[in-house]
This record gives C-alpha cells, structure tokens and sequence, in this order.
C-alpha cells in the first residue's frame, strides 16, 4: 500500500446557523485546510465532498459546495451522499493509484433548516419502515432499551459518558454543548424517549470540515509530523433493524480488525457515537480499554453536525497525533440507523 | 401451482413524505433579496478574476475565494439566450406561448432567468436589450421582477 498521510484538517464551529448558507459555512474552512496543508491549489489531484441535500433540503445542494472549492480550471472531483469520513477513503484509495500526491476532502452540512430527527427516517426501509415515520431518536431508543436488556450496560453508564463527554468539550472550541457535570446530575433529567435523556442525544448543529491527504515524499515535505494512515476499511450490516444484533456491532469489529487496530497499543481513540449508548456498543466492539483515551474532543454528543462529525473524528485524532499528544490513535465513522455501516481508520505519526 | 392461482402482485401503495425546512439564502444572498424589496439590483465582483455575480453568493465559484462588498446595477441587461414555451402545464402561471430568457444585467458576467414580455414571442432575439419590471408590492424574491420589457434603444 502507498503510504498516505492526513497533513491538516480544519472544521467550523458545531452551532445552529442563522444567517449563512451551508456552502458560506464551507469556504473558510475549506480554504484553512488547504493553506495549512502548505500544498498548492493546483497540486491537488483530486477533491471529493461528503455532503446530503436532505438536511438543507434543496436538490443539488452538494453541487453548491463545488463554488467554495474554485473548480476552474475544471478539477477531478467526487461526492459520496455520506459523511465525509468515506469521501476520506474514496481520496485515500485514489491516491493509491499512484499518479497524483494529494487530495482534498471537505463535508458540509446544516441540519438546523429542518426537523432533523425526522428527516433522518428517510434513510429507513421505504416500504415497511419508513411509512409507519419512527423519528431518528426513537429508533436509537430502540437500541438502547435492547442494549440495557442485554444486562451487560446500564443507564448510570450512558450518563457517564455522557458526563465525560461534555467535561472534555468544555476544552473544545467547536463543540455545541459542553459543562462541567456528573452522572448524578445528569440522571435526575427526565426522560426523552426512554430510556434516552436529552444528553444521552446529539444535538442537531450545523458545521463544516476539511482534511488534506498527501503521499510518500510530499507528506512529508509539507507536514512537521505526517500523520499516516496506517489502516483503513469500513462495512456495512443489513438495512432492516430486525435482521441484526442491535446490541453489538459486528461491522465494526470486523472493519477494526481489518486496520490493523488491534496489533498495537492505541493512545486515542475518536469514535462517532451520537448517542451515549452507541459509545459503549463502539467500545466493546473494539475491545478498548483504559489505556485508550475515548473521545478527547467531547465526541458527537457534543458536537454532531450530520455529514461532517465522522470526517471530525479522523481530523481530531490526526490533530493530537500530529502536535504529538499521542502516537497512534483510532478514528472511527458511522452511517445509518443503528450503527448500520462503520469506519475505522488508524493514524501513526512519523 | 398453477399460474392463474398465483396470488395478485401489489402493485402500489401511499407512503407519504411532508417535511418542512426554513431556507437560509446565507449572507451574500440575503442581502440581495432585501435590496429587491428596493427594487434595487445588487452585484458582487471578484477581485481576482473580477467576474460580477449577479445575484451574489459571497464568493467566486470559479476561484473559490470569499468575496465581499456588493454594489447597485441598473435593471437593464440583454437577453443572451431564450426560448418560446409552446406546451402548456399544470400550475403555469403565464398563457403560452411565453418567452423564457436569460438576461445578463448591464454590468453583470452571470445571467439570470426571466420572463420577456410586452413583445410578440416571435419578435424576442438574443442581444435585444430590456429592463425589469417591478411589482408593485415588492418581496425578497425574483417575483419581486415580473418581467422583462423591451427597451426602444439599439440592440447591444
């Protein structure tokens, strides 16, 4: 495999946008990423985005965002209508081509414009899930209340990752909610869709990310610290929630085990779990242990702009990686109900 | 089992889908809507390649850099491509036959499309100069501009 290095990331703020339009809340971040990475516009052999035009409801919405990119002269350009973690991996297995040396991944998204929890249930079985309209959050209920049953987690966990979570995103800038609290405190919430509280929720928030990948002799070039990704794979389980083990996550073990994440000690791991439940389904399934800091950023339940926050996951852990708080870390990405697809990806520094 | 037991194949069933979004134009977009309610046009000039975009998107789509900054032109341009529509629809809101056009406002490098009126369809050609007309209870919206109408001067 070509050696093939994260050299800089960038991302906006997780907040509810008023006033600017998905691609306004794109460009700047867009155009930081590509500054830092220190490559030139026209060295860049491939752009691909991450994007839905569900969330802002408008047709052709991902086309928008080619206006922050400057695509003139005409570029090679791509878009997956899925986070911008596999728009990652489609630029990753570009580059493994060999003919160009970097690319360029953005995700954008403004979930803020509509009802978020149920603009999601369009992405359910369309003939005998969807009609029947169970909004995003009472299927993860669903999860939660079988993961419970199972025995081996309980509601006290969900609220200490919940907990955790907004204590650490009290130190990140992009985070939407964030505070110093316990699981005592948080227990006491009434419930939103049992056995779910508001924090056990991702909030919906709008946001923007890009990351620059370069290989070999340009990474290192460019970068201080060249962050490589060491692994990479994603799978996916079947569509119906009746069809799978809700409780566990098959597909990421497997996708893990295919990085390469268990050979080696983990410092750091990124993992885009919107709901707190879904943090220690993740967890068991990468079999991570106190060694491994979870979710240093504050995590998706503190930040989780749709289309970006598993794009967000492969940035932060680059980032720490990068300025050397760690050497080697986990990113993982998640799409469709459930878990039903997910990402991992493992990053080395030089 | 014989074919005609086979039993009947659905063929149809109702799943409706309602969502209802609030739109945000974003900034650059937005301040051309209110200046509509002015009955004022506003464009944006790139300072690299200094196309003017009319209306502004707040930044250049062909250098990818954030613009910032709009200014007035005037509601006249020239029709640079148009077509008659000759079928009618459901929920068409002009009798056919009609003209569709794009009109490049006078100062602008990115056309818009409009209606040409007050002229026969047949007599409508690409570099025929007009202006907007407006409404009368003017909107943040194109419909704030009825139409175009032919101007008496030169072609351009």
């Amino acid at each position: 495999m070509r050696e093939v290095a994260v050299v800089s990331f960038a991302q906006s703020p997780t907040t509810v946008e008023d006033a600017r339009s998905e691609v306004e809340i794109l460009q700047p971040v867009l155009h930081q990423a590509v500054e830092r990475s220190g490559i030139a516009r026209e060295q860049i052999g491939f752009t691909v985005s991450g994007s839905c035009d569900y969330l802002a409801g408008q047709p052709f919405a991902f086309v928008m965002g080619l206006e922050a990119v400057g695509a003139w002269p005409p570029i090679r350009e791509s878009h997956v209508e899925m986070d911008g973690a596999w728009a990652l991996y489609e630029a990753w297995a570009r580059l493994q081509h060999g003919d160009i040396d970097a690319a360029l991944v953005y995700a954008f998204g403004k979930s803020s414009t509509g009802d978020l929890p149920k603009v999601m249930t369009l992405q359910l079985d369309p003939y005998y899930l969807a009609p029947l309209w169970p909004d995003a959050i009472s299927v993860a209920a669903l999860q939660a209340r079988a993961l419970l049953d199972a025995g081996a987690h309980t509601e006290r966990d969900m609220a200490e990752v919940a907990a955790r979570s907004r204590r650490d995103a009290a130190s990140n800038p992009n985070a939407q909610v964030s505070g110093d609290t316990s699981a005592d405190a948080l227990l006491q919430e009434p419930y939103v869709s049992t056995p779910l509280r508001a924090h056990d929720c991702p909030s919906a928030g709008d946001g923007s990310a890009a990351v620059v990948l370069a290989a070999g002799a340009l990474a290192r070039e460019v970068a201080e610290r060249p962050v490589w990704i060491r692994g990479i794979d994603h799978r996916i389980e079947p569509h119906a929630l009746g069809a799978r083990d809700l409780t566990t996550s098959a597909s990421t073990r497997i996708a893990a085990a295919a990085a390469g994440a268990s050979s080696d000690k983990i410092d750091l791991a990124e993992l885009y779990a919107p709901f707190s439940h879904q943090e220690l389904i993740l967890r068991d399934a990468l079999g991570l242990n106190g060694q491994t800091a979870i979710n240093p950023s504050g995590g998706a339940l503190t930040a989780n702009p749709m289309m970006v926050a598993g794009l967000i996951r492969i940035g932060e852990a680059a980032s720490r990686i990068a300025r050397g708080e760690a050497d080697r870390g986990l990113a993982h990405a998640t799409s469709g109900p459930c878990l039903q697809q997910n990402l991992v990806c493992v990053l080395e520094g030089e | 089992m014989s074919e005609a037991a086979a039993p009947e194949s659905v063929t149809m069933m109702d799943a409706p889908i309602r969502l209802t979004y609030s739109y945000t134009p974003g900034v650059a977009q937005s301040e051309f809507l209110r200046a509509l309610t002015e009955r004022r046009i506003l464009g944006q000039r790139c300072s690299t390649c200094e196309q003017v975009y009319v209306p502004p998107r707040g930044m250049c789509a062909r250098d990818g850099i954030a613009l910032e900054g709009t200014f007035e032109l005037p509601d006249t341009g020239v029709v640079s491509g148009f077509c008659i529509v000759n079928i009618p629809f459901a929920g068409q809101a002009v009798e056919c036959p009609y003209v569709s056009a794009s009109i490049t406002f006078d100062g602008a490098d990115i056309p818009i499309f409009h209606l040409v009126q007050e002229i026969d369809p047949a007599a409508v050609h690409v570099g025929m100069r007009v202006q907007a007309v407006w409404s009368e209870e003017p909107q943040p919206s194109m419909q704030t501009i009825r139409y175009f109408r032919p101007l008496e001067a030169a072609d351009a």
